[in-house]
């Protein structure tokens, strides 16, 4: 009893595994598959590309850079960094209805909010409105953490520190007479940080949670003054600030700024004059950057972006290229594997 | 006077550290002497490395000895000084994975060792001390201590038997637990001690402990009261092994003379020297370059770095100032960890996790091999056994097979053929119609139906009787006190008469250390001389008439391979003392009276050509004097202490002269099954066969046609003592001239040998063999002259390069690991394997890159110093074309699979330096540094490199051509590295610039919002790790369930823990980077598309790649009918022809 039992502890198991014998499904990317493939896959990308790049063009974009780096630009006369408190206009004309809505961007160029000591110069625990770091910011912040004379800064750190403070208000020139287009400052950030990963702390007033703290450096108004039109889009959720602290990837960037979909301008911004008053606050020209403000309309693939329609074009192109050449081999040479 | 020979033994000891003395029983030798016992090392056996307390340290020590360890171990030390773009956590935890399950496996069986140890150090054994049985553990003996030991005890140390409870004064022993031989050895008792050991007074000197287990030498002396001391030789047969156990023998009693560390076992188990891979070579190469890479790549960032922190604003931003303290850096300081800092953003090229996997892939992929139910032998109940799970893939490499013969290509199960007496040729003819079996079959042709005289025939099979080391196997059942009963039933059945009743015969055992003495026993048993066994010293034999004979045995004269005989001397009732020899015949031959050669020369040649293994028979009379002679020489050289082989060597030399021949016997060695068949595939696998053998000959070509290594249109260059002897000039002259003559014709005249190109075996081009002995190979390496010599080196190797196989007879083990050396240093250094079942096959099995034992009769040596072991050698095939060619392809891919993966998962973040103004900002989150080579796209590679089979074993087997595609290390070349490094840089470009051009507008969302640099991160990275897993399933030919589960389920594993990662808050982060990033690129559908896009594009070289290579890639091998007909031709070839017609019709072949 005990041998046999021996010589089956000895005899390898005769399973499928052990044996390397697992059934197995021997896909072969044969040309009878792989041409059809193609046509299939060239054909379908072709047509998400057509769609992609009808799309695309339908997608109507004004830019216009205000930096003033050029003598005749509106905004030149504030490009000094002298000069304080400085306002210029900016007057521009659309030709024909700018579809709605209309989304209004403000975009900078070579501005490395990618820069890892920048990135990482923040303090989550004091953003989601924990007091205790408002008395002791992290020392990640630094050297935006302490003021001179040693009272910590909420919100720290240099994100924080170097909000994009220009602001903008649009008129529409309508029979020489200036109307205020209204601007939407609500749903520009994510919802989940405007919901969940931003907090204020629960005091209240807020202000009283401020106390013994400072402003950043660069900020004129303190965090809790972000916005005093609207009383609850102050501190950590107010939505400019929240849209400057989801950081952009590459060095030229554009952030929400607002957008257009009151009463008569939900359709979009009627055929016209308009003036931008821009208070520009913003600093720019020591680094070599530039400022510019966006209008776009907005489509079910976002912005306007051709790249994606004409990369799936191409592929597309490519793919039912490359199936018509193995066609003309596959007749010429017959590969002999085909049944 | 006591003293004195004390004194001069004490002298010589001082003069000789090499030896110990040990007194038995801890009894002084002397009393009026202080004698300080010498210290030993107690019993303790310790093969466990770690203690407690030094454990964390000392594995911790040993672990990043290991260069991969120590980088890593270096970049996280790195990260936790230097601010770091990323934290040590990332590479912080996968080491400490790495290190912690190393660590607990390497505990783990180091806890078993201490069990095991503690196991056998507590053993309770029994210490004989004044008198009284003590019990003891095993730890607790020292040197000198008496022990006793039961039966089927194992012994503690290392005994010298004094007594045993046989009244032989011998004790069997069973070595299984040593050496895997399962048979009963014998071992003698000290002659004349006395049999109370309460009252025996002796020393013991012996050499120093050395690990050969079966070299010992000692001597004892035993003083009796009134007497001189009286000296006994002590040999191998006294000394008890620890480890052996003790069988047959009620209890021995044995003085301990090693103990602990010490003993023989102990000394035996110390590591095998290691041998790496080729492909670990390819890895380290690799890794090289990929070290390059990465250090070129964190200078090309640094430097760009500061030209661009030149340009005015660039350095310092109003938004970005930097902190005082790095204000006050040195400059030359920041570049310096910048440099660090950018070495560690991409130190992920080289993963921690390679070497995990690589480990792993080995360690379970060789459980195949033990697994395999076709490497199952029923007859010895055993698979295939893995020794080295490093050299899988080395298996796969193979392109020089050495072989040797007995026991590996033949059965080393021995048959008596036939023997030749007196010059007439006896064969044994089942159930015989001649009453005693014997008949004369064809002598030769001019003595038809003579036979040798009675009383020749008689001396004869008394010679096969009397001169063998063989013993009567005592069946387990049958106990000590049987044994006469035994007899008896033996003797009835010599009544009976033979072959009426063989199964009873049969059951009669015999245990030899050489299968030959058994078959000649067994032969003789056959002509009616039946060997009963031995009785104190006294051999038994039953006579063809039933008498019992008795010889006295005075003397055994070994059997050792550079004699290549053995000798007994025995006394026979009437008083005669006669010595019989057998040997192989050149070394019988030059002793015996020349004028009885020639007859038997004939008979022996004839036998040999047939393929039998003869022996020739002779034997003198010694008269008194010379006896007393040959006994004293005998005596004094086993007494000596040093140089023992050598004097014992030069008395043997002196009595084995001047005999008279008597006969020859023929004995048949079967070849193994499928051998020709297996050595046919190999060769057709283009591997090169060389079959080292310490056989003659004529016999060794034999069965080098019958294994088909040698085919009929095989030209024979032929370079033995032969052939130098031919031409009647200096052998040194005539060497020379053959060697250039045969390297003209093999090398130079040869048209060069196309690559990948199958054996045509009907074309026109030759073949050529080359044959050449131990004496010659022996000039050729040690020529007279230094320049010479590696001349002929040289051509001899060139000749051998050029031949399909090569046969080399008569050599020592020495010179086989020679030349296994010699092609393994050769140009291009070829991988070799070496195969072969005995003792004298260690060294080149040792030597070799991979050494496969057989699992045979001659022990279990050459299994515990190889590498694999299978049980027959037909198994090599499958484990060379099917297990070795998939394990090379599976470790190849992983490999290059591993640093393509790596390559195109930090490129993008090489990439991204140039947008981020040389911060080291990381692309991707650490989250996704860490898990990427863990998690993500682990499991899918472990798998395909455990079950991938690219083509199936069976077409595997059947088209042994199918091996040469991946000789030379085919899939690990520059080759085929630049172009997955190639197409690694293709995919880390696409994925990093395809998401650049798509954040031309980082507004992806539909409702306006935008996407920052963590979603651009998480959609390179979830690019990435689809677009690897689908070049990897795209890679993958043989889908089995479980791929489908890791391939499909680590994507989901993916998407899951994206989801989740970023779905919660994490309390412990300080940074919440990946907050509903993964969720929120979900909801773009332009994020969707480019995902897509750049997945397809990344793959659709690969899809044509695959499509317009196919036909001319190995897997056409599958379908084609060119090739099952290839298959085809082989089969009809397997059945072998007649051994006989083959041999002689080839023989005309022969060049001279």
């Amino acid at each position: 009893m005990v041998k046999e039992e021996k010589e089956i502890a000895n005899r390898p198991d005769n399973t499928a595994f052990t044996q390397q014998r697992l059934p197995a499904w021997q896909p072969m990317l044969s040309a009878g598959i792989v041409i059809p493939g193609f046509v299939l896959i060239g054909l379908a990308f072709i047509g998400i590309g057509v769609a992609l790049f009808v799309t695309s063009r339908s997608i109507t974009v004004l830019e216009i850079d205000y930096t003033g780096i050029e003598k005749d630009s509106a905004c030149f006369k504030c490009s000094n960094a002298d000069v304080k408190n400085c306002v210029c206009n900016l007057v521009f004309s659309i030709d024909s209805l700018f579809e709605g809505p209309v989304f209004f961007y403000y975009g900078l160029s070579n501005y490395f909010q990618n820069y890892r000591k920048y990135a990482a110069s923040r303090d989550d625990e004091q953003l989601s409105g924990d007091l205790d770091a408002f008395t002791a910011p992290s020392d990640s912040c630094s050297p935006y953490d302490y003021n001179s004379n040693d009272k910590p800064i909420v919100p720290c750190g240099a994100i924080a520190n170097s909000m994009f403070n220009d602001t903008f208000v649009l008129y529409r020139v309508v029979n020489g007479a200036n109307k205020l287009v209204p601007l939407d400052g609500k749903g520009i950030a994510w919802w989940t940080d405007y919901n969940v990963k931003f907090r204020n702390p629960s005091v209240t007033p807020l202000k009283n949670a401020f106390n013994n703290t400072v402003k950043p450096i660069f900020w004129p108004k303190p965090a809790y003054q972000l916005d005093a039109s609207d009383p609850a889009n102050n501190g950590f959720i107010n939505q400019d600030f929240l849209v400057w602290m989801r950081r952009a990837a590459l060095p030229d960037f554009r952030k929400l700024y607002r957008r257009i979909t009151d009463g008569e301008y939900a359709k979009g911004l009627p055929a016209g004059n308009y003036s931008l008053t821009i208070a520009y606050n913003y600093p720019v020209e020591s680094f070599d950057g530039r400022k510019k403000v966006v209008f776009s309309n907005v489509s079910w693939m976002g912005g306007k972006n051709e790249f994606l329609g004409i990369a799936y074009l191409v592929v597309g192109s490519l793919c039912v290229l490359m199936s018509i050449v193995m066609l003309i081999v596959y007749a010429k040479f017959k590969f002999p594997e085909e049944d | 006077m006591l003293r004195r020979t004390l004194n001069r033994w004490l002298g010589r000891d001082e003069r000789r550290v090499d030896s110990r003395n040990i007194c038995v029983g801890h009894r002084s030798s002397s009393n009026n002497e202080a004698f300080i016992p010498p210290k030993f090392c107690d019993n303790r056996i310790v093969s466990s490395k770690y203690t407690v307390w030094n454990f964390l340290p000392k594995n911790l020590f040993e672990q990043f000895r290991r260069i991969a360890n120590f980088y890593f171990l270096i970049i996280f030390l790195v990260q936790v000084i230097v601010d770091t773009p990323t934290s040590p956590v990332t590479s912080g935890l996968p080491l400490f994975f790495v290190i912690t399950v190393t660590a607990i496996k390497q505990g783990y069986e180091d806890w078993l060792r201490h069990k095991a140890d503690n196991e056998v150090n507590k053993y309770p054994v029994t210490v004989l001390e004044q008198g009284r049985r003590v019990r003891k553990e095993s730890e607790k003996i020292k040197v000198g201590d008496v022990l006793e030991v039961d039966e089927d005890e194992t012994f503690p140390c290392d005994l010298i038997l004094l007594q045993s409870s046989r009244e032989d004064d011998t004790c069997f022993v069973t070595t299984a637990s040593l050496d895997g031989e399962s048979n009963h050895k014998t071992h003698y008792t000290v002659p004349d001690t006395e049999k109370d050991l309460e009252s025996l007074n002796a020393t013991i000197e012996c050499e120093q402990p050395q690990p050969d287990l079966y070299k010992f030498v000692g001597r004892m002396h035993i003083y009796k009261a009134d007497q001189e001391p009286a000296v006994r030789s002590l040999g191998p047969e006294n000394l008890l092994l620890k480890g052996s156990t003790l069988k047959n023998t009620q209890t021995i009693c044995g003085v301990a003379i090693y103990t602990g560390m010490e003993t023989k076992m102990a000394l035996n188990y110390q590591g095998k020297s290691q041998k790496r891979s080729a492909v670990e070579k390819s890895i380290n190469a690799f890794l090289l370059v990929y070290l390059c890479i990465l250090v070129s790549k964190a200078l090309v960032c640094t430097t760009l770095k500061y030209v661009w922190q030149n340009k005015p604003g660039q350095d310092e931003p109003w938004y970005n100032e930097k902190t005082q303290r790095e204000k006050d850096t040195n400059l030359y300081l920041k570049m310096f960890t910048d440099f660090l800092s950018f070495m560690v953003l991409f130190n992920f090229i080289i993963p921690v996790s390679m070497y995990v996997t690589v480990e792993m892939q080995k360690f379970l992929g060789s459980f195949f091999i033990t697994w395999d139910k076709d490497f199952f032998d029923p007859e010895i109940k055993e698979g295939a056994l893995v020794n080295t799970s490093d050299l899988n893939e080395e298996l796969g490499q193979v392109e020089y097979v050495f072989t040797d013969k007995t026991g590996t290509l033949t059965q080393n199960n021995m048959e008596f053929i036939e023997c030749c007496i007196d010059g007439f040729q006896y064969k044994y003819q089942d159930a015989g119609t001649d009453l005693d079996g014997f008949c004369v079959t064809d002598g030769p042709a001019n003595k038809v139906q003579h036979k040798a005289g009675r009383e020749k025939e008689e001396l004869f099979l008394r010679a096969l009787c009397l001169c063998h080391t063989v013993q009567v196997k005592e069946s387990p059942e049958q106990g000590q006190g049987q044994r006469d009963g035994l007899m008896d039933h033996v003797d009835g059945l010599g009544v009976d008469g033979e072959g009426l009743h063989p199964p009873p015969q049969e059951q009669r055992g015999f245990i030899a250390s050489s299968p030959d003495e058994v078959a000649l026993v067994k032969g003789a048993m056959r002509y009616g001389f039946t060997f009963l066994g031995f009785e104190s010293k006294t051999m038994k034999i039953l006579t063809r008439d039933n008498d019992v004979e008795r010889y006295e045995l005075l003397h055994v004269l070994n059997f050792d391979p550079v004699r290549r005989r053995m000798s007994v001397i025995v006394r026979s009732k009437s008083g005669d003392t006669l010595l019989f020899c057998k040997g192989a015949d050149s070394s019988i031959f030059p002793r015996v009276r020349q004028e009885e050669v020639e007859r038997i020369r004939m008979n022996v040649e004839r036998n040999a050509t047939e393929g039998y293994r003869t022996l020739c028979v002779a034997y003198k009379y010694l008269n008194a004097e010379e006896y007393a002679q040959a006994d004293a020489g005998l005596r004094e050289a086993r007494l000596a202490l040093q140089d023992r082989e050598e004097k014992l060597m030069a008395v043997y030399n002196q009595v084995e002269t001047g005999m008279s021949l008597i006969g020859a016997t023929a004995v048949e060695d079967r070849l193994q099954e499928e051998a020709a068949e297996t050595m046919e595939a190999l060769q057709g696998a283009g591997m090169k066969v060389w079959v080292l053998t310490g056989d003659k000959m004529e016999t060794a070509k034999s069965t080098c046609y019958a294994c088909r290594l040698f085919q009929r249109n095989t030209e024979l260059l032929e370079l033995t003592v032969r052939t130098l002897e031919d031409g009647g000039r200096r052998r040194e002259e005539r060497l020379h001239e053959l060697l250039v003559e045969y390297h003209k014709k093999a090398v130079q005249d040869a048209p060069p040998v196309k690559a990948g190109v199958t054996r045509a075996w009907s074309s026109a081009n030759h073949d050529y063999g080359f044959i050449i002995d131990g004496a010659t190979l022996s000039m050729v390496l040690n020529s007279s002259s230094e320049s010479n010599s590696s001349r002929y080196k040289n051509l001899f190797l060139q000749i051998c390069q050029n031949c399909t196989s090569v046969l080399c007879c008569r050599m020592a083990p020495l010179q086989k690991a020679q030349i296994v050396k010699m092609v393994k240093n050769s140009k291009g250094s070829p991988i070799t394997l070496s195969i072969g079942d005995g003792a004298n096959d260690v060294s080149m099995i040792l030597e070799a890159h991979v050494g496969i034992g057989i699992k045979g009769k001659e022990g279990r040596q050459a299994v515990r110093n190889s590498d694999y072991a299978i049980p027959k050698l037909k198994h090599l095939k499958k484990l060379l074309l099917a297990h070795g060619h998939l394990y090379y392809v599976r470790i190849a891919h992983l490999v290059q699979y591993f640093f393509y993966k790596n390559l195109c998962f930090i490129l993008p973040q090489f990439l991204y330096q140039f947008f981020c103004g040389y911060s080291q900002q990381p692309l991707y989150d650490a989250a996704y540094l860490t898990m990427y080579n863990i998690c993500f796209t682990s499991m899918p590679i472990l798998a395909y490199s455990l079950l991938e089979q690219h083509i199936c074993m069976e077409v595997l087997l059947d088209n042994a051509t199918l091996y040469r595609g991946i000789a030379k290390n085919g899939m690990l070349r520059w080759g085929p590295f630049f172009y997955w490094t190639l197409l690694g840089v293709f995919h880390g470009l696409l994925f990093f610039f395809g998401v650049r051009y798509l954040f031309g507008n980082p507004a992806l969302q539909d409702n306006g919002q935008v996407f920052g640099n963590w979603s651009y991160g998480t959609i390179v990275f979830t690019v990435l790790v689809f677009t690897v897993t689908l070049k990897l399933a795209l890679d993958t030919r043989h889908w089995t369930w479980i791929n489908h589960f890791v391939i499909w389920g680590s994507l989901a594993f993916y998407v899951f823990f994206s989801f989740f990662w970023g779905g919660i808050i994490w309390p412990f982060l300080k940074q919440q980077r990946l907050y509903f990033v993964f969720a929120n690129m979900l909801s773009s559908v332009s994020a969707w598309l480019v995902i897509i896009l750049l997945i397809l594009l990344s793959l659709l070289p690969e899809i044509l790649l695959v499509v317009f290579r196919k036909p001319r890639g190995p897997h056409a091998g599958q379908m084609k009918p060119v090739h099952s007909s290839a298959g085809g031709h082989q089969s009809p070839r397997s059945s072998a022809r007649p051994l006989l017609m083959r041999t002689f019709s080839d023989e005309s072949n022969t060049v001279i």
